[in-house]
């Protein structure tokens, strides 16, 4: 009497893994399967309002969530890479360089500024996935510095919003001496007794993660945020084995010891503010601190 | 036994086997001659050869079997070698070797990647491969030689860092991340020498210096040539092109500033003549640790930071132009 017992599966949502900013007017949550109406989502933060899924977020929008009333003044906004190796593929590097310029109206992938954060004036420096994957090359590499340096010369906190796959293969040797550079500079800050912040989102990834993403004063991540050193790709060619589910997520580093907290993107304005107001001697916040959705949504 | 010849050394492989094969029968004064004649013209075409390699030959080289590693350089560049071991926090990684000893009768420490030799070596240093508590012991290390103002000497020689699961668990990233920030704020003498593989965060978590020197046929990458080849070209044969986009070789290196001077190999590498190559190498840190020990430590400190602040430059690297501009 099988037959009887046979049991139907429920239809699973398929779950894609990469999750992208959403563009179009519908969105389906690769983690629920929920459609959820695009403004809906903007107003939400790119957060699923039914599974709190978190969907990529762009480098303004991450500012704008973060500083008060969505304001600030951007920095070093023109530098741009000369493709100092004359770097060529499948595709000439240049060729990336303006596709990604003229589809993320970036002219790198990250965005460095000022402004003030809870009252506080604060230097953020978020950064653009959309641009060549958040590749660290030496336009990041320079823009992060001047943003560590900025902060020590104003003795404002500096907080680095980290979303990007590692040192970009383009630019070569030059890349992973960013990771030098950046280093070097949040040793000053250190020894300055500023405040340093990282916060990492999905994903965090190779030469970020080996270098600033993991100095922070604080480490931050969102919930589930893939954060590592070594791709899963790679470890699994290492070890000729699957990795178990949950292995390099936000929630495997807590547990390893290597972050502070996880926070909802929603709460994580009020978290940064009141770490930031703890390490700065301030009392608490007079009036609530929310993350603000971009002013446009 | 010979030394092993590269797939690129055919010619000279050709020759060493007429060579060999005439050592085999009774000499008399003509085959002497005959060996003479043919070594002579091996040394010629090596120097030939390897005066012209493309960056994937210099890969090949960089990895060849017989190549000195860290600790054939130690035993012959330091007298009274004592190794410490372990990190004080989890275990001692045999992939970084960390001691104190002599330079020439003054004290010095030592960090560096061991790679090890044969099979069972190469197992025991997991092939070069250090985790996170190679790069904490190494931290450790370095310390104490700021403590005691004691220069401290690197060898660079390694793939990458481990990517495996205890890695990742340790938090190696971590831990190369803070080697970064501290050794750039280490307050004594870093002499940095990339002898083999420079292989990315790996070896830059203890590349940090005063002074960073490579021989001439190293190489120091962001990712090995098959890992970059299978992401860009989806095609990890396609390894030469990558090693020649890459730019990691020791001219294109100094060229652009990464690394100070490039340390000469002996003709046909390092592997051809271990004593040379040392000989060569101890001449080149000599005359570094003597320059930047001369200096005060403010000094150091600044010129060190200003050394990797500038890897990257406008103009060269980067250009400040509006976006306005970029539809060019």
């Amino acid at each position: 009497m099988a037959w009887f017992k046979k049991t139907r599966k429920p239809i699973e949502p398929q779950t894609d893994k990469s999750s992208r900013v959403p563009e179009g007017l519908w969105i389906k949550c690769p983690s629920c399967g929920q459609v959820i109406y695009n403004k809906e989502l903007t107003i939400n933060l790119q957060v699923c309002p039914k599974c709190a899924h978190h969907f990529r977020m762009n480098a303004a929008d991450r500012l704008a969530m973060l500083f008060d009333d969505g304001q600030w003044t951007e920095h070093d906004a023109d530098l741009r890479s000369t493709d100092p190796l004359s770097f060529t593929d499948t595709k000439p590097y240049r060729a990336r360089l303006k596709a990604s310029i003229a589809s993320t109206g970036r002219n790198d992938a990250v965005v460095s500024a000022s402004g003030l954060l809870d009252g506080m004036p604060a230097v953020v420096a978020a950064m653009e996935y959309g641009f060549i994957g958040g590749s660290m090359g030496v336009v990041v590499g320079e823009k992060i510095t001047r943003a560590i340096e900025m902060g020590i010369a104003q003795r404002a906190p500096v907080i680095v919003v980290c979303c990007s796959g590692g040192a970009r293969m383009m630019e070569g040797t030059l890349s992973l001496m960013q990771m030098a550079k950046i280093s070097a500079a949040l040793g000053r800050l250190d020894r300055a007794g500023l405040p340093y912040l990282s916060i990492m989102t999905d994903p965090t990834t190779g030469g970020v993660t080996a270098s600033f993403a993991m100095l922070g004063d604080l480490h931050i991540a969102e919930p589930k945020a893939l954060i590592g050193f070594a791709g899963p790709r790679v470890i699994e060619q290492t070890i000729r084995q699957k990795l178990p589910d949950g292995f390099q997520r936000a929630e495997f580093l807590l547990e390893k010891g290597m972050i502070d907290y996880i926070v909802d993107r929603r709460e994580m304005k009020a978290a940064v503010a009141h770490s930031l107001r703890i390490m700065m001697g301030l009392p608490p916040s007079a009036r609530p601190v929310a993350s603000a959705p971009p002013a446009d949504a | 036994m010979p030394v092993a010849t590269l797939e690129f050394e055919e010619p000279v492989a050709i020759l060493l086997k007429e060579i060999q094969a005439l050592r085999l029968m009774p000499s008399t004064p003509d085959r002497q001659t005959t060996i003479a004649r043919l070594e002579a013209r091996v040394q010629e075409l090596r120097a030939e050869l390897f005066g012209n390699l493309t960056p994937w030959q210099r890969v090949l080289v960089a990895r060849h079997p017989e190549r000195p590693v860290m600790l054939d350089y130690v035993d012959r560049l330091f007298t009274g070698f004592t190794e410490l071991h372990g990190d004080r926090r989890f275990a001692d990684d045999k992939a970084i070797v960390t001691g104190m000893a002599h330079f020439h009768n003054k004290p010095v420490f030592i960090v560096g990647h061991q790679k090890g030799t044969d099979t069972k070596q190469k197992i025991y240093r997991n092939f070069g491969y250090a985790k996170p508590e190679g790069y904490r012991k190494a931290l450790r290390v370095m310390k104490m030689a700021e403590k005691f103002k004691r220069p401290v000497i690197v060898f660079v020689d390694t793939p990458a860092a481990y990517p495996g699961v205890e890695s990742e668990e340790r938090g190696v990233a971590e831990a190369i991340a803070l080697n970064l920030r501290e050794m750039a704020l280490l307050d004594t003498t870093i002499v940095v020498i990339v002898c083999g593989e420079g292989g990315s965060g790996g070896a830059l978590g203890i590349a940090i210096g005063d002074r960073v020197l490579m021989q001439e046929f190293a190489v120091y990458s962001v990712i090995p040539p098959e890992g970059c080849a299978a992401i860009l070209w989806r095609d990890s044969a396609r390894k030469v092109d990558a090693a020649d986009a890459l730019k990691i070789t020791a001219p294109d290196l100094l060229a652009m500033d990464v690394i100070d001077e490039i340390v000469p190999e002996p003709v046909g590498g390092a592997h051809q003549d271990h004593a040379l190559a040392t000989a060569l190498i101890d001449e080149a840190i000599a005359r570094h640790l003597a320059e930047v020990s001369a200096m005060t430590s403010a000094d150091r400190l600044e010129t060190r930071y200003q050394k990797f602040r500038a890897m990257g430059r406008e103009g060269h690297a980067f250009v400040s132009a509006p976006l306005a501009a970029a539809s060019e």
